[in-house]
């Protein structure tokens, strides 16, 4: 039988489905939890921790943990704000982000991110690593320089008999995206085009096409990343 | 002994530039060189690009006239999706585009006679340079400043309405333009208020050329004869012999005005065009081929457009331009300071052509994009507002682009510019064995009629970007002095 949890966050009552995770429970509520890897629809895998929220005194990624009975969530506070500027800021300083030129610009939610919580310059060195762009497939332009290893698009993007088109290779500080080149050469404009738009920042670029959608009609030039949820409420 | 004068910088907007001037025993000048000393790398490192980035990625070079960049490379990448040479894409993007770069011409000429030239003639060579600037301007002649700030803003507006923003916008895409103008848009550049509409800025173009026409009645010898040289000139014309700043076929004339290159196609501007190069700069000395090196070093912008084009396709510039052909007798205009007068004639041109395109239905409907047969080299020409500019990609199977090969308007000009800085060293310090500021700023003022991107900061603020160096052959500082 399903049966309606409430819970607090911020000192705001809540209701949510049994089984609902904090993300999205919050969002049924009108309260955005900024999220980076998480793709509504697929198994949330917690990698990016942008969504860290506090509960009895721990931090937890909002995206893989369950709504409790209950449960007295903080989620806009000055302490996580703070850890989730520095993980924006690191996810910047650790690729080669170049906004002006993105054609994803506007439409990235790492920049959105980085604009809501008022980031003008990260407090860490950039560590400008050299990264290699695979522009071999007919379809995809992979931009490894943008690459924040959030796996949406491997855990996305698969082929009608659900076999992956993209994979993480190497391990740790090598990690790098990689596209199976003989699937690529079969991939769909469809696909290519769904590939991109799961992409969080500028790194999955679909061929032959950029900068289709105007300055000013892009989605995050109008509101603030988070704001539809809050309007919406 | 000899010795050497240093300008440095002399900006820092095309990346660093400075003049050497040097001047043997008896203090007269040998020889002048413009310097660009800093290296940009644009076209390695937009190697590995895809090729629909190199518009928004290129454009990045320049901050004064970006409008330029974006559309000449768009015109480059036009060829390679198989859209055609320029004159292939929908009437929509057609008209967007040009309506974009007419903006962009009205806005940086304006910006460049008002904010840059201007305290020059209202004030003279030797006034001092805390007013020689646009706040000088504005206290002495109020509705000069204000009318120079209006039109420049009625410029960016219409690029920004265009292309998405005021500077380094998105709206060419390969193939076409990504917006159309909205019925709201349309009505408040025609009929906006506040001096903010097409005919206020008609109004003002014609103001501010008679401006000019009555400082050049006043100063004839100054504005004729200073640091003037005769040369070839060369831009794009229309094929009937039109002035069209968006499009054309390339044609040279040389100082007599017989036609030396005409009707050829801007793809195969390596057939006519060599770039030479020297140890002492990162700039590069184009010239056309079949005058040779010595010869065939030609001027581009405002000045060359009027000496190569038949015509002026709109009303009230032609009637301007015939003035003008009459002044030098239908023979090439050659004075270094006619630049400000054709500069000033395409600002009324320019306007006109807003109003044309404004009150073109196509700009608020139809399609905006076009793709064919896929190539893999390209080159987009386009009459910035410095003059022609080059832009040349070639890409492989990958989509990357693997060679890039830009030749800018003030590249262009950088023969003719050092002539420009030798003459007017010449007849200002010759003889003279201290550096003045008269002597300094007459420098200025022969760099600055080219509108090179190196004036930008000329009349800055604050502190002056110009620093004069007088130096023995020990090399040895004798004099310095900052503007």
């Amino acid at each position: 039988m399903n049966k309606n949890i409430t819970f607090t966050i911020d000192g705001k009552k809540c209701i949510a489905k049994q089984d609902q995770n904090i993300v999205e429970a919050a969002e049924d509520n009108g309260i955005y939890i900024p999220t980076l890897c998480h793709l509504k629809g697929i198994i949330p895998s917690g990698s990016c921790r942008i969504c860290n929220i506090k509960s009895n005194g721990r931090f937890m990624t909002a995206c893989t943990t369950k709504v409790q009975e209950g449960m007295v969530i903080e989620n806009n506070t000055e302490e996580i704000d703070e850890l989730r500027k520095i993980i924006i800021e690191t996810l910047f300083v650790s690729g080669n982000h170049y906004c002006p030129s993105c054609e994803k610009s506007g439409n990235c939610i790492l920049q959105a991110l980085a604009y809501k919580h008022r980031i003008m310059i990260p407090r860490f060195a950039y560590t400008f690593e050299v990264k290699q762009v695979d522009a071999t497939s007919p379809k995809i332009y992979l931009e490894r320089n943008r690459c924040v290893l959030c796996k949406r698009c491997v855990r996305s993007i698969k082929t009608k008999d659900n076999k992956n088109y993209f994979a993480i290779e190497g391990r740790g500080y090598t990690s790098q995206i990689i596209l199976d080149k003989k699937l690529a050469l079969n991939m769909s404009d469809e696909e290519a085009q769904i590939a991109m738009k799961n992409c969080p920042v500028g790194c999955i670029l679909k061929k032959e096409k950029g900068y289709i959608e105007a300055i000013g009609t892009r989605k995050y030039d109008k509101i603030e990343i988070g704001t539809e949820i809050e309007i919406e409420a | 002994m000899s010795k050497k004068i240093t300008i440095d910088p002399v900006t820092r907007v095309e990346g660093h530039g400075k003049v050497t001037i040097y001047l043997d025993e008896d203090n007269n000048v040998k020889e002048s060189r413009l310097h660009i000393v800093e290296f940009r790398g644009f076209e390695r490192f937009i190697q590995g690009r895809p090729y629909w980035e190199a518009p928004v990625l290129v454009q990045r070079l320049c901050g004064i006239c970006p409008v330029s960049h974006h559309l000449a490379a768009a015109k480059a990448i036009d060829v390679i999706v198989g859209a055609g040479t320029g004159d292939g894409l929908t009437p929509t993007a057609d008209k967007m585009r040009r309506l974009m770069h007419y903006g962009q011409i009205f806005q940086s000429h304006v910006l460049h006679f008002f904010h840059l030239a201007s305290p020059d003639l209202l004030f003279g060579l030797d006034a001092v340079p805390e007013i020689r600037n646009i706040i000088g301007i504005a206290k002495e002649n109020k509705h000069l400043a204000v009318m120079g700030i209006m039109m420049r803003k009625y410029g960016q507006e219409i690029i920004k309405a265009t292309s998405g923003k005021k500077i380094h916008g998105t709206g060419a895409i390969p193939g076409g333009i990504n917006k159309h103008l909205t019925i709201t848009e349309r009505d408040s550049f025609l009929n906006g208020k506040e001096g903010q509409n097409i005919d206020q800025m008609i109004a003002w173009s014609i103001e501010a050329l008679d401006f000019l026409k009555e400082y050049h009645k006043n100063n004839k010898s100054f504005i004729d004869t200073f640091a003037s040289f005769p040369s070839n000139h060369l831009s794009i014309v229309r094929d009937d012999g039109a002035m069209d700043l968006y499009h054309g076929k390339i044609r040279a004339v040389d100082t007599n005005g017989k036609v030396v290159i005409n009707g050829i196609d801007y793809q195969n501007y390596t057939d006519i065009i060599v770039e030479g190069v020297k140890k002492w700069t990162y700039m590069k000395f184009p010239y056309l081929k079949d005058l040779g090196k010595e010869k065939g070093w030609y001027r581009v912008g405002p000045l060359a457009r009027m000496n190569t084009c038949d015509f002026i396709p709109s009303e009230l510039a032609q009637k301007e331009f015939e003035v003008f052909k009459h002044y030098t007798k239908g023979k090439p205009n050659n004075s270094t300071m006619h630049y400000h007068w054709a500069r000033l004639i395409e600002v009324l041109h320019a306007a006109e052509m807003m109003k044309e395109l404004l009150n073109d239905p196509d700009i608020l409907t139809g399609e905006l994009v076009i793709k064919g047969k896929k190539q893999y080299e390209g080159v987009g020409v386009i009459e910035a507002p410095r003059g022609t500019l080059f832009h040349h990609y070639k890409i492989d199977n990958n989509d990357q682009i693997t060679m890039a090969n830009l030749i800018v308007s003030t590249t262009n000009n950088n023969d003719p510019m050092n002539m420009a800085v030798n003459a007017a060293a010449k007849e200002m310090m010759n003889g003279q064995a201290q550096i003045t500021e008269p002597m300094m700023n007459a420098v200025e003022v022969a760099i600055r009629a080219y509108d090179p991107c190196l004036s930008c900061a000329t009349h800055a603020l604050g502190q002056m970007p110009l620093e004069l160096t007088l130096k023995d052959i020990n090399n040895n500082i004798i004099d310095k002095k900052r503007t």
